[in-house]
């Protein structure tokens, strides 16, 4: 660990703190930084709080799985939302709200299966006897997308016209729902992720040069390849569950990320991890004080910034 | 150290290897030499548990069987050299040489100052200093060849497996490639196999060469066994002229075109 490392480890922390606290000032309410009174308590702790928080636990857990699945697949376009992982996690989480409304830990539970499914049906399409090329990979996400998609939108027939606007809002990406148990809950699935997605850093080292390599020096490439899978579908199963389909943090912030420190996953993976945080609580603070008092989904703001940068990387590789 | 005990290995209905078995020994270095397809690099895949034998055949690493040991636990013992990688990451070359040390490290860990050690030592070896902070996929051919061999020495396993090492290199690496290996058989007892298209460098460097030809051994023995008119020509197909290379006083093997 040298200095660098240290000192953009702190900063980026410091900046988190700051991003956090501009965020519960700014709203379509402004916020004084000291003697607040009791409607802006209120304010504070039971709505604009709870958004900020479960946003920085979703910018968090979609870096860190696109960190994760970049190394294993061995390739930067790999992210949640362009594989499907997140559309698999919105279906699992939109099957629970139609037929289980009733048990409200079901949506997480079927979105983490929705995402792990998805995870598996990817990765068996992109994998051909000649290895798995970038393009591959990408086609077979944009496959499951659409094909999740098209069954999302059967689903909506279900739904009543209430319920019909706010679920449409939801699956572009939405934090306004923000409970404070879901906060808990996706904090909870963040952590535990982060961690298993860290302890199996030094092997994705060895993963993103190549699989054969990393078999040879002692890698057991089947073992890491669930766990990471496993980890991914975790974190995005939780902020999908939370906030619907946030795309292209998975995509931008690792890459960024790379550019600071390197591609050491021990280091990438707990960095994307808060600049995740502070990307999505500053594209949210966007898409609520924009055009206040209404509101943009946070996912439009996201894909408006990650769209063009993808295009970028695909050119370059 | 190293056996390999009646391997066969089918891909589909084609038999790749077809009963080979030989014993690697402390110290010395085995040239595999054969043409295109006899079925070299998947005899090397065998040897480091990559790909599982048919049959009863088995590869024995120190009396066990691979089979049972668990990655790590081989890769401490057996470093390879395969054919090149391409990363589309950014990965620097000392943390490319630092991730050979994988097995020899907890999971969660850093490198520790032995780790460091080793990976500077084989830099140096490689002829590499000053390449530290260079991006692989920044480096020539030859370059990134020499730091995947940096790479296999970092491990400081005592079975070397190198597959064509030297296709990438110059004459002077690919000199310097023999003489490294071959001291750390001589001064670390470590052992080597090499697959190598390069018959004089096997001539000069090779205790044993082993020839294969549609993946069965078609002659094993010392250099001057193995290296007659009549086995190159019954297993690669051309005439060649042997005599002695007057540097060595070993075999040279030209061809006659």
């Amino acid at each position: 660990m040298n200095r660098k490392i240290i000192i953009s480890g702190t900063l980026l922390i410091a900046l988190l703190g700051a991003a956090i606290i501009l965020a519960a000032l700014f709203g379509a309410e402004r916020l004084p930084l000291f003697d607040l009174n009791e409607q802006q308590m209120s304010i504070l702790y039971d709505i604009r709080l709870p958004r900020i928080l479960l946003g920085a636990c979703v910018g968090a857990s979609l870096a860190v799985a696109g960190a994760g699945l970049q190394s294993l697949l061995r390739n930067p376009l790999a992210e949640p939302y362009l594989l499907g992982v997140s559309n698999g996690a919105a279906l699992g989480t939109m099957l629970a709200f139609v037929f289980f409304e009733s048990f409200e830990l079901s949506r997480p539970v079927l979105a983490f299966a929705g995402a792990g499914l998805a995870t598996i049906a990817v990765y068996q399409m992109a994998k051909s006897r000649a290895g798995m090329n970038v393009e591959r990979l990408v086609l077979s996400g944009v496959i499951v997308t659409t094909f999740l998609s098209s069954v999302i939108v059967m689903l909506t027939t279900l739904l009543d016209a209430a319920k019909l606007r706010s679920f449409t809002f939801w699956l572009l990406g939405d934090l306004s729902q923000a409970t404070t148990n879901g906060v808990y809950l996706s904090l909870g699935a963040v952590t535990i992720g982060t961690i298993i997605l860290m302890s199996q850093a030094r092997a994705l080292n060895l993963m993103m040069v190549g699989e054969r390599d990393a078999f040879d020096f002692g890698v057991e490439v089947s073992r890491v390849r669930v766990l990471v899978f496993g980890a991914s579908s975790l974190v995005v199963g939780a902020a999908v569950a939370a906030s619907g389909s946030v795309g292209y943090v998975g995509l931008i912030v690792p890459h960024l990320v790379r550019l600071t420190v390197g591609s050491d996953n021990r280091l990438v993976v707990p960095f994307s991890a808060i600049a995740g945080a502070i990307f999505v609580v500053f594209a949210d603070t966007i898409a609520r004080t924009a055009i206040a008092p209404r509101e943009l989904p946070v996912g439009a703001i996201t894909a408006l910034i990650g769209a063009p940068m993808f295009i970028y990387l695909l050119r370059r590789s | 150290m190293l056996e390999a005990r009646e391997i066969f290995v089918k891909y589909g209905e084609t038999m790749v290897l077809d009963d080979v078995s030989f014993e690697l020994d402390e110290g010395k270095i085995i040239a595999l030499v054969g043409p295109n397809g006899a079925g070299k690099t998947t005899l090397i895949k065998v040897l480091n548990g990559t790909i599982e034998p048919h049959y009863h055949g088995r590869p024995i690493l120190y009396g066990q069987d691979m089979l049972s040991m668990s990655r790590s636990e081989i890769a401490r013992n057996i470093a390879v050299v395969a054919q090149e990688n391409e990363t589309r990451f950014p990965v620097t070359v000392v943390e490319f040489v630092l991730s050979g040390r994988f097995a020899n490290g907890n999971a969660f860990g850093w490198e520790t100052e032995a780790d460091v050690e080793f990976a500077k030592d084989a830099l140096a070896d490689c002829d590499l200093n000053g390449f530290e902070t260079r991006l692989m996929n920044h480096l020539s051919g030859g370059e990134r060849q020499r730091v995947v061999l940096a790479r296999a020495l970092a491990t400081n396993a005592r079975i070397l497996l190198l597959d064509e090492p030297t296709a990438n290199l110059d004459l002077a690496h690919q000199a310097m490639m023999f003489r490294l290996v071959q001291r750390r058989c001589l001064e670390k007892g470590a052992s080597a196999v090499v697959i190598t298209h390069d018959l004089n460098l096997a001539a000069a460097f090779a205790d044993e060469i082993i020839m294969l030809k549609d993946g069965r051994i078609a002659a094993k023995g010392t250099p001057e066994e193995v290296l007659t008119a009549e086995n190159v020509k019954h297993v690669f197909g051309v005439d060649v002229l042997l005599d002695e290379n007057p540097a060595s006083g070993g075999v040279r093997v030209t061809n006659v075109f």
